[in-house]
């Protein structure tokens, strides 16, 4: 399931739904990411008020459906979500949500961080923080590249 | 005509969300159309010019700058992408 939307989501209410989603579900890993207040270290005080976040209506639900079915295709997975929020954010809110359902906990494991770390290099959202100071696009990073580049 | 689309940082900086633009005979890939597109513009030049990385996307799918152009694609230019 994919869904790219504004609204928050409750965390307890996917869990269930990955439950539910066969009678042979022995294991769910769940990932939230959340807006950070810091957000590096060189900014000293400057602490993140929002995150403005945009995407690409269309392209970006094909990308997380791709990111998805390529989990399925490597790891026995009963189900999988990810939800993934745009507009604005502010400090704490959750940004993201990937839920990954299967048999054995192995397998949900690696499928949640495999989607998180294709759906940081493929799927095209942007983000940009406001501090006190102004507004500033995030530039993507090495470490997110390489984190992708693991599992080729 | 072609779609052309601008995302985040590129967006902005261009004061444009997307315009459409008629396909030269002399255009047949991604690399030469952005040529054009440069020589006709000269602030994308310059915001092109600055960018660290561009990232080119056709029909909602990234290409390589050989990838070759028809007639009604939607192309969009973005930065390397930041969600998660």
């Amino acid at each position: 399931m994919i869904a790219v939307q504004q609204e928050d989501f409750d965390l307890g209410v996917e869990h269930k739904k990955l439950i539910d989603s066969t009678q042979s579900v022995g294991a769910i890993v769940t990932f939230t990411g959340l807006v950070r207040q810091i957000y590096e270290r060189q900014l000293n005080d400057d602490l993140v008020q929002s995150l403005y976040l945009e995407y690409y209506p269309g392209m970006t639900e094909k990308a997380l459906e791709n990111i998805e079915s390529q989990a399925s295709t490597k790891w026995d997975l009963l189900g999988t979500s990810i939800i993934h929020r745009v507009g604005e954010l502010k400090a704490n809110e959750q940004i993201v949500f990937v839920g990954v359902a299967s048999r054995h906990r192995k397998d949900a494991f690696l499928a949640a961080q495999y989607i998180m770390d294709f759906l940081k290099n493929e799927a095209p959202f942007w983000k940009k923080q406001r501090t006190e100071k102004g507004g500033k696009w995030i530039e993507s990073k090495q470490s997110d590249i390489d984190a992708a580049k693991q599992w080729l | 005509m072609l779609k052309i689309i601008y995302f985040a940082s590129l967006r902005e900086q261009l004061g444009a969300e997307q315009h459409e633009f008629s396909l030269p005979k002399t255009v047949t890939n991604v690399g030469e159309l952005v040529e054009v597109l440069k020589e006709q513009n000269p602030d994308l030049k310059d915001v092109f010019d600055s960018a660290p990385k561009i990232l080119v996307a056709v029909n909602q799918v990234v290409v390589s700058k050989d990838f070759k152009l028809t007639e009604n694609d939607e192309i969009a230019f973005f930065p390397p992408m930041t969600g998660g």
